[in-house]
């Protein structure tokens, strides 16, 4: 692999930059792989990276039915914590935290990964009450966390109305400093750069149609360009999980929906971290090129077009004009719109499946950019040895029929 | 913003009248005591989360508050009827070729 | 002020009427008529800002949406700061006050654009994922400056005065544009009777008419379209909406169209309007007339002031009378462009050359612009352009456009403007807003619509027809089709008559060839806003990427606020090109709204403060302002939270407020808890299924308490429900809880159990709740009733109809503080006369109004549990030590309880209520801590449960508290530790929930 380094691009302007090395092949698949990870986004590059980093093995392709890091992962807010409420998914999100605060380096590509700080509001005293047992729970885990009142809220966030004009004034806000943006494209591209360098075949363009089984156990998978054999397969497909779940012959826990994001036109640096509000519902940070980067509500359709319903806009800049009025002349540039595989509690699916070797990954909902590299490091470590990782055993799919669910949705006053 | 007949009401209104509540045609066990925790959990969470047709269950929320079925096509989002409960559906497979829209 | 470029006529201006205003700092003039883009240029103004990555200056390149440069900063004041204006759609205003987004310390001698010029290099794209790595942690540092440098315009630091609304809309027929083929399909549909709206992003309706070249009937266009606006105005049904651009095609032939009413006339709007509206439209069928936009040609420096689209060119000489330079160079592929050539001319200026990149063109044109005399280079173009703030001279050079090389040396021209144009890209961006892929079609080398989920018709230009002649029979027939499918027959009308031109066709040229590579050559700008040069997108391709949504990522072209209007179609037609693979094959990006930005203001409408959520009063809210009540927000409802008395604080009130019920009697306004009126034979039964615990035998005259949950086992409701009649309850809710019980009763009424006889009725709003809690509370209430109060005779848990205050109520013998209440419900029209006498008789027995934390302090004493704050979603009743309340032999099996018998449900150990004392009798635990029994251990800790409700209890004399421990039932006497944020433990003893009178006497004293 090409090293990325200041001197380097300097040393390429010299020559025009016409010797850049491709990022990653273009390699025709192998006839079987001792691993195939089912999608290319940035959980399955990230799972393939670790699987030839830390586990050693490098016979793994990564089937991808479009392009590389284009689902979820190039239509997210970008946001990163690990500020959850309980003992599993707060392990879980701050191994993925630990994995993030190293990882520009670790993969040699700068994903920007910038601690800017994320706040989650409080409007009511129920609100206060959740984020005070969030954040001590937090604290106790080994997770930075704080709790502000209105007076110190008003001071950390320019701008935020906290006058009682607003329909549910600001009563405090938790903080986790250590939180804040990673830019989305990049950690897919720079794990797909890694994993390529290491040996990992990227298959794009690519489309899984089916699972070949014998006996009942995976052998490989079926796919748009013929059969490429596997002993183990993994399936990140997020969104498309529903789908790739009926092709294996089994059913999830999980409904597709749509999920909205929408930013702004570039302006002059104003949102400094990330602010979310549950209560009011909108969260709102800024990109590095000045875009104001809004999250929308989940729609409450099953929804796989990539679009949801103009209301739910509407709703989401109803909040961010009543958080900050100030806004309220910018432009929205863009919205879109992803597919989100939501779980009954709010929490992923890291599981075996009722077919041996076959391996799922998702139920991420609106938590899946955070948690990437974590999720990417457990799951190759269940998929390089057969049995799951520590860190995410809770998260096995039999919790639906035991009841032992990790609920994130009432407890912790915190979506997304 | 989708715009669905709701069959009480007789009437084409906008989404933002109404609520999706789901799946549709899923029977609440006659006998919940005789079902395995599997079979419970089966019926509690596991959905068909289709891509494509689908049979989902709305409430006309802001409206006559009543429930009611629709046939939705989960890509293009058309509806192809909508019909109350108790009743089947007529719609069972897509009328036509796969729209556009579908994006990768 | 001279304005130096303004021809001495011509235009489509007000010249008597002279409108002054400034650029950065500068005081210029310009007319009435004039776009904020025609004035600057008429001012000679060349540099408008400095680009976003190399700082290279910029100039006016467009006339329209597409305009890629001209993003200003207008206001004049903070509050009404107005970020990233596209001076050329802002109507120029008197007193206008625009500056440049960037640039320092002046746009026209700037900084950073020394460093572009040497680092330029450096800054390829994804220069910034190569390096600013190392060492980590000064990332944060780099990242600072990285963002100060970007960014267009400013938000304003203060809150704006200007308020925004909302309209509904239903029409026949949507006509998105007012050019030749909107007109057109407007006035067919509008003919026909069809109920029609006409929006247009422009000042006024026309579109390229107004500055056409050609005539309808024989006279200017310009007549025609005044005509046309005429006949439409004079249409009840026709709906137009000038300023209006219709920004996103959603779902079910629903857009959106956002009117700016005043930014024509300044940057506030007149006292008591809405500055803009957006109209929200379901639309029977929309007819699509969006136009095309021109490509620009992509060579050496063409990003230097003066390099503009020829179409621009024609219409600020046509239509505002401005000629932004004095001599001309046209590169074109097509004949349309030497419109510009023949407008310069007749306006008195110099056409140094025009290169065709055709060998043979003979159109119409063509041959008018040869009889003038004007010097036509065949099969050439203009390869490069040099100047440092404004363009001096041109390279026109021989090329071979197929196999992309430069064939002659070719000659530097001197000249100031380079116009140019590579054909016309279809605006297909709403055709696209549902998923449709727009379609490639080499004869017009363009992408039209595709299939899309949208009941629309596409007519002119959009839909690759661009002879005016034709664009207009396009229209009139869409509409008449658009028209005709829902329900109107077509009515003859007038359609005027245009001369057809005799044209050739285009050929394509994406990318100018250099004598050098790509990547060697001077910079060929692609996406103008966003810096992306044909170098950029070749590297791209080089370093892999390879679909279309790559290059777009990686290089940010199309990124910027004209979403790559101007330039995608050249960008990905180069990146085709160096992957040696077809446009077809490489597609195009996703269009998604909006079509051109739209304020965050009009999409939120009037749905801002007090109207941003309704609010929810209870019929005695103006008693309790009147009483100083502090609210507290319990779902939409403002309720009162404390009644302060003489400056107190929360402690001290809720300390008095605690002390008055216990000692004598307290007054609680619980109207906002949900009621649900529940009648039919069935009703007992459906009760029966919905709650844990059996209503069989409840008689009439009788309350009972019961606890709901969901299908998982898990505790979702609670709340009193009495017997009113045989087959007549009614049922009460949590406040917060109100319509989603109300929803949960129906959803299993009427999907489950249809054959139950049984009615739902919210009556929430119907009755106004008064609660008298305390000793003396019977005492009180037998002064304003005429119920029998007898404590035998009116027994706990149960209720009486009779006069309160002299209006009819329901009393409900319940109690949540544990002392003797009583619950009077009345009619909420009545409930504040009734409750005056309550308080006049009250006086007597220091009746004091008590809020909502002096009941939560009551209650816990008491050990009852609130939903939502001692339960989360994950607890049953068994957890909240609540058996009791479960019918665990009810022979249906009911919601909940299936769920509550799962494997996990019923383990040993789970997390359980419990009370707390702590052991210093006046620290007051946190709600909300976490729990630990070992103190001793590390981080990670080791949590046991969390401190769900915590006070300071005065009548107990010591704090306490409510919280789930693991095994905690099992714990009694044992001690549980909070570990606080200040690394301190409180330590408390675990022990029963109720702290308060345990035998429960007080209720029924």
């Amino acid at each position: 692999m090409q090293r990325y380094s200041g001197f380097g691009l300097f040393k390429h302007s010299l020559s025009h930059n016409e010797n850049w090395q491709r990022m990653w092949r273009n390699p025709t698949p192998k006839p079987v792989y001792d691993v195939i990870i089912v999608g290319g986004g940035g959980h399955g590059l990230a799972t393939a990276y670790y699987l030839a980093k830390v586990h050693g093995i490098t016979n793994v392709a990564v089937v991808e039915k479009g392009w590389l890091g284009g689902g979820n992962t190039a239509r997210n807010t970008t946001i990163v914590r690990s500020n959850y409420l309980w003992d599993e998914s707060a392990q879980l999100y701050e191994h993925a935290m630990k994995l993030w605060e190293g990882l520009s380096q670790d993969i040699n590509y700068n994903v920007m990964f910038s601690p800017r700080g994320v706040y989650n509001l409080c409007h009511t005293l129920q609100d206060m009450r959740d984020s005070e047992r969030r954040v001590s729970a937090n604290r106790l885990n080994g997770i930075d966390g704080e709790l502000l009142d209105a007076k110190q809220t008003a001071a950390e966030i320019p701008y935020l109305d906290c006058s009682k004009n607003t329909r549910y004034p600001v009563m405090g806000a938790t903080v986790q400093r250590r939180g804040g943006v990673a830019r989305h494209d990049a950690v897919a591209w720079g794990y797909a750069r890694a994993a390529d360098a290491l040996g990992v075949d990227l298959i794009q363009q690519t489309e899984v149609i089916g699972f070949r089984k014998e006996n009942g156990v995976v052998i490989g998978v079926e796919t748009s360009k013929g059969f490429i054999g596997g002993k183990r397969v993994g399936v990140v497909t997020a969104g498309n999980s529903g789908h790739m779940a009926k092709l294996a012959g089994f059913r999830l826990p999980l409904e597709s929906h749509p999920l909205q994001a929408l930013v702004s036109e570039p302006i002059k640096p104003i949102i400094d971290s990330v602010i979310m509000s549950n209560a009011v519902h909108g969260y709102i940070s800024q990109s590095d090129k000045g875009d104001l980067v809004i999250g929308a509500g989940i729609d409450g359709y099953v929804g796989y077009g990539q679009r949801g319903s103009y209301p739910t806009i509407e709703h989401t800049l109803q909040a961010i004009v009543e958080m900050f009025p100030v806004l309220s002349r910018v432009r929205m540039n863009r919205q879109w719109g992803g597919i989100v595989d939501t779980s009954p509690d709010a929490c992923p699916i890291i599981s075996k499946t009722p077919v041996p070797n076959l391996f799922f990954n998702c139920g991420w909902g609106t938590g899946g950019f955070k948690a990437t590299p974590g999720s990417g490091h457990v799951f190759a470590a269940s998929l390089a040895t057969g049995e799951m990782h520590p860190l995410a055993k809770p998260f096995a799919m039999d919790r639906f029929h035991s009841g032992a669910l990790i609920d994130e949705h009432g407890a912790a006053a915190v979506a997304h | 913003m989708l715009q669905i007949f709701c069959p009480h009401c007789g009437e084409l209104r906008a989404e933002e009248e109404f609520h999706a509540a789901g799946q549709a045609h899923i029977p609440r066990p006659l006998d919940p005591n005789a079902c395995t925790d599997q079979e419970w959990g089966d019926y509690l969470f596991f959905r068909d989360n289709p891509r494509g047709l689908h049979h989902e269950l709305w409430i006309h929320a802001a409206g006559c508050r009543q429930y009611f079925n629709a046939t939705r096509d989960t890509i293009s989002y058309e509806i192809f009827e909508t019909y109350k409960i108790g009743e089947k559906p007529s719609v069972t497979a897509k009328p036509k070729a796969a729209a556009p829209g579908e994006q990768a | 002020m001279s304005q130096i470029n303004r021809l001495s006529n011509g235009g489509r201006i007000n010249r008597n009427q002279p409108l002054t205003f400034t650029f950065n700092g500068t005081t210029y003039q310009g007319f009435a008529g004039d776009t904020l883009a025609a004035a600057l240029l008429a001012n000679g103004v060349d540099i408008i800002g400095r680009s976003f990555k190399y700082s290279r200056p910029r100039g006016i390149v467009a006339a329209g949406a597409e305009e890629p440069n001209a993003v200003l900063q207008i206001g004049s004041r903070e509050a009404t700061q107005i970020p990233n204006v596209r001076a050329t759609q802002q109507a120029l205003y008197s007193g206008l006050v625009a500056t440049s987004t960037n640039g320092w310390p002046s746009v026209n001698n700037d900084i950073m654009g020394i460093l572009g010029k040497v680092g330029g290099d450096m800054m390829a794209p994804g220069f910034y994922y190569k390096t600013f790595m190392y060492p980590q942690s000064m990332w944060m540092t780099y990242e600072k400056y990285i963002r100060k440098a970007a960014g267009l315009g400013r938000a304003p630091k203060e809150n704006d005065p200007d308020r925004y609304d909302h309209m509904n809309q239903h029409c026949d027929v949507l006509v998105v544009g007012g050019g030749a083929a909107g007109l057109a399909a407007a006035l067919a549909a509008g003919r026909a009777g069809a109920r029609v709206i006409l929006a247009d992003e422009q000042e006024e309706f026309g579109g390229q008419l107004l500055d056409s070249r050609e005539s309808l009937d024989g006279r200017p266009a310009a007549d025609w379209v005044a005509k046309a606006v005429a006949e439409l105005k004079a249409m009840p049904e026709v709906l137009l909406l000038p300023r209006a651009t219709v920004n996103g095609y959603h779902d079910h032939n629903f857009l959106t169209i956002h009117e700016r009413r005043f930014d024509h006339l300044g940057e506030v709007a007149p006292m008591g309007e809405a500055r803009q509206r957006m109209h929200r439209v379901r639309a029977k069928r929309v007819v699509l007339a969006t136009g095309a936009h021109e490509r620009p040609l992509v060579y050496g420096n063409n990003d230097v002031p003066g390099n503009m689209l020829a179409g621009a060119v024609s219409t600020y000489i046509r239509r505002y009378g401005v000629a932004p330079g004095k001599q001309l160079v046209l590169s074109t592929t097509n004949d349309f462009a030497y419109r510009v050539a023949l407008d310069w001319l007749e306006a008195g200026l110099k056409v140094v050359a025009i290169a065709d990149a055709r060998g043979n063109p003979r159109g119409a044109w063509v041959e008018e612009a040869r009889a003038k005399g004007i010097r036509l280079l065949t099969g050439s173009a203009v390869i490069e352009t040099r100047g440092s703030k404004r363009v001096s001279a041109a390279r026109i050079a021989a090329i071979d456009p197929v196999g992309h090389k430069v064939t002659s040396p070719g000659e530097w021209l001197e000249c100031d403007t380079v116009a140019t144009s590579g054909g016309y890209s279809p605006v297909v961006h709403l055709a696209s807003h549902l998923g449709g892929k727009p379609t490639w079609r080499e004869d017009l080398l363009a992408f039209v619509p595709g299939e899309g989920f949208q009941q629309r018709v596409c007519a002119g230009a959009v839909n690759g027809v661009f002879q005016l002649g034709d664009v207009l029979a396009d229209g009139f027939e869409a509409g008449v089709k658009a028209a005709g499918e829902v329900g109107f027959a077509p009515v003859s009308g007038e359609v005027p008559s245009v001369a057809a031109r005799s044209e050739d066709a285009s050929i394509a040229l994406f990318q100018v060839p250099h004598e050098k590579s790509t990547a060697r050559g001077p910079k060929q700008f692609v996406d103008l806003q966003n810096d992306v040069t044909s170098a950029g997108i070749e590297l791209a391709t080089r370093e892999g990427f390879e679909s279309v949504e790559h290059v777009k990522r990686y290089t940010a072209l199309g990124f910027g606020t004209d979403q790559g209007k101007l330039g995608n179609i050249n960008g990905l037609a180069i990146a085709a090109r160096s992957l040696g693979i077809s446009i077809t094959q490489m597609g195009t990006t996703m269009f998604r709204p909006n079509y051109t930005p739209v304020t965050f203001g009009s999409v939120a409408g009037r749905n801002c403060g007090a109207l941003f959520d309704p609010v929810r009063y209870t019929a005695l809210h103006a008693w309790h302002l009147a009483q100083g009540a502090e609210f507290e927000d319990v779902g939409q409802w403002k309720r009162p939270w404390y009644f302060p008395k003489n400056g107190e604080d929360l402690h001290a009130a809720v300390a008095r407020e605690c002390k008055a019920v216990r000692d004598s009697v307290g007054l609680l306004d619980a109207s906002t808890l949900g009621k649900i009126d529940i009648q039919g034979p069935d009703a007992r039964e459906f009760l029966n299924r919905v709650y844990t615990n059996a209503w069989t035998k409840l008689d009439v005259g009788k309350a009972r308490y019961g606890l709901m949950c969901k299908e998982d086992g898990m505790v979702f409701d609670d709340g009193v429900t009495a017997c009113l009649a045989d087959n007549h309850f009614l049922m009460t809710t949590t406040t917060g809880g109100a319509a989603r019980v109300m929803q949960w009763l129906e959803i299993y009424h009427q999907t489950e159990w249809p054959d139950l006889k049984v009615y739902f009725t919210s009556v929430t709003d119907h009755w106004a709740t008064m609660t008298l809690s305390g000793p003396n509370s019977r005492k009180l209430l037998a002064e304003v009733t005429d119920i029998d109060l007898d404590r035998d005779g009116f027994p706990f848990m149960t209720w009486k109809e009779g006069l309160v205050g002299g209006v009819p109520a329901r009393v409900f013998r319940i109690s949540f503080t544990g002392e003797l209440s009583y619950e009077i419900n009345v009619q909420a029209d009545y409930a504040m006369g009734v409750l005056e006498k309550i308080v006049a008789a009250g006086k007597a027995y220091n009746l004091t109004p008590y809020g909502t934390e002096t009941m939560h302090v009551l209650r816990a004493e008491k050990g009852f549990i609130i939903v939502g704050q001692d339960t989360d979603g994950s607890v049953t009743p068994d957890d909240l030590n609540m058996g009791w309340c479960v019918g665990r032999t009810k022979p249906f099996s009911w919601i909940g309880w299936r769920g509550m018998n799962r494997e996990d449900c019923v383990r040993e150990n789970r997390k359980q209520l419990v009370g707390l004392k702590p052991v210093d009798p006046n620290v007051v635990l946190p709600e909300g801590a976490q729990l630990v029994f070992d103190t001793k251990q590390q981080i990670p800790m080791a949590m046991v449960g969390h401190v769900t409700s915590s006070y300071y209890s005065a009548s107990l004399g010591y704090s306490f508290a409510l919280a789930m421990v693991k095994g905690g039932l099992k714990r009694m006497g044992e001690k549980v530790f909070a570990p606080l944020a200040d690394g301190r433990f409180v330590e408390a003893e675990i022990c029963s929930s109720v702290f308060f009178d345990p035998k429960g006497e007080q209720q029924n004293v």
